[in-house]
């Protein structure tokens, strides 16, 4: 599964807000949207990555990105993990049907049946401006490549 | 701000913490003083005589003294203690609560009216974001964070 590239307009998708709401591609009309795809609440490098990207909240908000995790596991899970972890970053639902939204931004790890781990960056138009896929689920990816992602944004 | 992009970990700068022989290359340590890792390599890298610049990979989200201790750390660093501060911490991981702070400054000798006044200085704070930012830039993505060195 290949991750959505560059240039491709956003497919219409459905996550499931902290609470209960629907988030869909109209949602990522008018702001920088960064997606997290990341494997399981609660599993270490998850843990490591949430909270090392927590750190650079204030400096991707002041370049107007708002950042979500996202992960197959179901919005309860989601909502202790980022207690748990003491993280502000909103969580967003790909639980039910279960990896519909992550198999669409091919962010999706089928031999594990998990989301994979995986950076996608849409722009204020709904166009995807910059992915990027983990060489390994088990990889972490600095949040550096965030910031130089975003660059690809047009101001 | 910094320009938000990716970059390597900043050279020497005058204000860096820096021990140990003068020749060869530093090894840049981006540590935590409420991380357990931190503490093991940290010990490590004094047993070893190595040439270690600490700067702060303080998370706050991974342990709520990690903000706290930094500028502690800093606080004593303003009396010239920077690294008998930065031993005792890492020396003694279960004791990093106020009061702990308050003992290890009299057994340094440090002006505890002081201590308290200068941990509480925004351009204390601000050194450390700056630390913390940087070493997101270069991609750091656990503590310790270690670059360059032999």
């Amino acid at each position: 599964m290949s991750i959505i590239a560059a240039g491709t307009p956003a497919p219409e998708f459905t996550l499931k807000r902290e609470d209960g709401d629907d988030f869909t591609r109209e949602d990522l009309v008018g702001q920088t949207t960064v997606f997290v795809f990341y494997p399981f609440a609660f599993s270490p490098v998850c843990t490591d990555q949430l909270q090392i990207y927590e750190e650079a909240l204030d400096d991707l908000k002041a370049q107007g990105a708002t950042l979500y995790g996202v992960s197959t596991d179901p919005s309860y899970s989601q909502i202790a993990f980022k207690d748990k972890l003491g993280i502000t970053i909103e969580q967003l639902s790909d639980f039910e049907p279960k990896g519909d939204t992550a198999k669409k931004f091919g962010a999706y790890f089928e031999p594990r049946g998990m989301t994979n781990r995986a950076l996608v960056i849409v722009g204020p138009d709904g166009v995807v401006r910059w992915s990027h896929l983990a060489d390994s689920p088990g990889d972490l990816p600095g949040v550096n490549l965030i910031f130089d992602g975003l660059t690809a944004v047009p101001a | 701000m910094t320009e938000l992009r990716s970059a390597p970990v900043p050279p020497l700068r005058e204000d860096d913490h820096v021990r140990g022989p003068d020749d060869g290359p530093p090894t840049f340590f981006y540590g935590d003083f409420a991380c357990p890792r931190c503490a093991v390599e940290a010990l490590r890298l004094r047993e070893q005589g190595a040439r270690v610049v600490f700067r702060h990979f303080a998370l706050k989200a991974k342990h709520e003294r990690a903000v706290p201790l930094a500028l502690a750390v800093e606080a004593a660093a303003r009396q010239g203690r920077f690294w008998a501060f930065h031993d005792a911490l890492y020396e003694d991981q279960g004791r990093i609560d106020d009061p702990h702070l308050w003992a290890r400054c009299e057994r340094l000798g440090l002006d505890l009216d002081r201590f308290e006044a200068d941990r509480r200085d925004p351009a204390l704070a601000e050194r450390v974001r700056r630390d913390v930012r940087d070493a997101l830039r270069a991609g750091a993505t656990t503590t310790p964070a270690l670059f360059g060195g032999s």
